[in-house]
């Protein structure tokens, strides 16, 4: 299948600051990509020269078969600012109704699609009288409509409580399930954790890793750390076993590399009888990201 | 295209509505008329000319000031308020040219200033009818008026446009869509005159002068209302000019403003980076 989104060598300066420099990816049908980065990493940049709303300096960019921008492409793509405002004085219902006009859809659809993002109770009142979820609900309403061929979601959950992002990803399965590409950007990095297929690590507009989380895991190589409980009495016994531990607040911690992963624990099942619990803590997608970010120079 | 040029243009008037743009804009036409219709209705028989046709020019003398102010103040917010609520880069990846966004607000804020004019000048007129029955010879003059009022209207709404695009922040497109009103509509003039009463009737006066009349679109709406309306007898100061220029003159400026204002604006629109 080609892919709906297709960049490469992509490079972006402003005033002679680079952006982006030399970014190449692609997002294929059905698939959600996560993009991660510092503030300042590059991601809304990436995304509005996706958008069209800015041009690249260098690099070949194919949205939907066409260049960014165009009256194709943008026919066929979606887009979630960060905080997305809309004019106080209209309704939700008004706003929704003027978008669908705009990509020629039936309008009679703009309160089921208000009421899919749960809106549909405060559809007749102004914009401006809307908390920060409920105006970022209209934002996510508006970027279904039609659809979308690719999403563009810049930190699409932020303001959203934890029911609502959990709904949210409920919907973004369906539209991936439906053929559609998603590449959205986030901060709460547990979350993109279980809800995207592949991660993009952008750090001082280079993108320095991509991957699923497990190959990422991989190529970061940190180490997993292990906590010991002891039986009572055998803690010292397991601290004199295990040179590499420490004892830290009532437990014995040990890390180890990926690949000594099996024999530390032959090691500790060797100590049966002795060890009461053990807990293996692989690194988390914020060490993972960490490393990843900061490998940069950062 | 054309269905997304209406979807502006109704989106823009829900908007001037709830923003009360659309009461402000036909009470202060209203008022002013009829406060005019009545401080006028002195003159009558002195000059020999139908009640409405006076009006007319009294109305052009306000319209001059109102009509470019009106359509200043609900144009200056279109473009750099959109940037300022952060509201532009969603609109613009929509399948939408820029165009057809100006040219959805230009309709949404030209039907507001018809229906304010025409209230305005309905007013003015029908009191002026009942007082005096004959009255109803002006109404071609008040016709003529209320076109060209359109067109005056337009040509702001599309600098304003321009000026909006140009600012990029709300307070200083508002800013310098005052300080343009002040220079065309108000000091332009006081200029032209002083320069005249300078010059007196060199050079300048007859052919520097007249250009200078054409060049700006308010001083057109001002000769050509009064020239075609042959109302100059009640007019003074840069109105006495009007004999020199010939109505198809300043015509044509009214004609033409309005095209030039509006593709400056789209152009200036172009230019603008959400």
């Amino acid at each position: 299948m080609t892919s709906t989104l297709t960049i490469s060598h992509l490079t972006k300066a402003f005033g002679g600051v680079k952006a982006l420099s030399d970014v190449s990816l692609s997002v294929a049908p059905g698939e959600r990509v996560a993009l991660l980065g510092h503030n300042g990493a590059g991601k809304s940049t990436l995304m509005k020269v996706i958008l069209g709303l800015i041009a690249a300096d260098g690099g070949e960019i194919s949205v939907c078969g066409a260049a960014p921008g165009n009256a194709q492409a943008r026919a066929h793509v979606a887009y979630l600012p960060e905080n997305a405002a809309f004019h106080s004085a209209l309704t939700g219902l008004e706003q929704i109704t003027y978008y669908m006009r705009l990509r020629n859809e039936d309008i009679s659809g703009a309160l089921p699609l208000l009421d899919r993002v749960g809106l549909a109770h405060a559809a007749n009142r102004r914009i401006g009288t809307y908390s920060k979820g409920m105006r970022q609900r209209v934002g996510l309403a508006q970027a279904l409509i039609g659809h979308p061929s690719l999403l563009v979601l810049d930190e699409p959950t932020s303001g959203l409580d934890p029911v609502s992002r959990r709904d949210f990803y409920e919907l973004l399965d369906g539209l991936a399930a439906d053929g559609a590409a998603i590449l959205l950007s986030s901060h709460a990095l547990t979350e993109v954790e279980a809800r995207t297929d592949r991660l993009l690590i952008l750090s001082g507009g280079r993108l320095v890793a991509k991957g699923t989380l497990p190959e990422l895991r991989r190529e970061a190589a940190l180490p997993v750390s292990m906590q010991i409980h002891a039986h009572e009495t055998h803690e010292a016994e397991i601290m004199a076993a295990l040179p590499a531990a420490v004892r830290m607040n009532n437990a014995i911690h040990l890390t180890c590399g990926q690949d000594e992963k099996l024999t530390t624990l032959a090691q500790i099942s060797a100590l049966q009888g002795k060890v009461a619990d053990l807990d293996v803590i692989p690194p988390s997608l914020e060490d993972i990201y960490s490393h990843f970010s900061r490998r940069d120079g950062q | 295209m054309i269905a997304r040029i209406l979807a502006t243009a109704k989106t823009e008037i829900h908007i001037a509505r709830r923003n009360r743009w659309v009461l402000i804009a036909v009470l202060l036409m209203v008022v002013f008329s009829l406060v005019l219709s009545a401080a006028g209705s002195a003159p009558t028989g002195a000059l020999g000319a139908d009640r409405l046709s006076v009006l007319v020019a009294s109305l052009t003398s306000l319209s001059v000031y109102l009509v470019p102010l009106v359509a200043l103040l609900m144009s200056f917010d279109a473009v750099a308020g959109e940037v300022e609520r952060g509201t532009l880069p969603l609109l613009l990846t929509y399948p939408v040219a820029r165009w057809e966004i100006l040219a959805g607000k230009l309709v949404a804020h030209t039907t507001i200033l018809i229906v304010a004019i025409c209230a305005g000048y309905g007013a003015a007129a029908a009191v002026a009818i009942v007082a005096d029955p004959t009255a109803v010879s002006g109404l071609i003059a008040l016709w003529r008026l209320t076109w060209t009022s359109v067109l005056l209207g337009a040509t702001f709404l599309g600098i304003g446009y321009a000026l909006s695009s140009l600012a990029g922040r709300v307070s200083g497109a508002a800013g310098l869509a005052i300080g343009l009103w002040l220079g065309l509509v108000v000091l332009y003039d006081l200029g032209l005159l002083a320069a005249v009463v300078a010059d007196n009737g060199g050079r300048f006066t007859t052919t520097v002068f007249p250009a200078a009349l054409l060049a700006n679109p308010a001083d057109a709406f001002r000769l050509f209302n009064l020239t075609a309306s042959q109302a100059t007898v009640a007019a003074s100061g840069v109105g006495g000019a009007a004999n020199a220029i010939a109505p198809w003159q300043s015509l044509l400026s009214i004609m033409v403003w309005p095209l030039i204002a509006i593709g400056v604006a789209a152009v200036a629109f172009r230019r603008v980076e959400p």
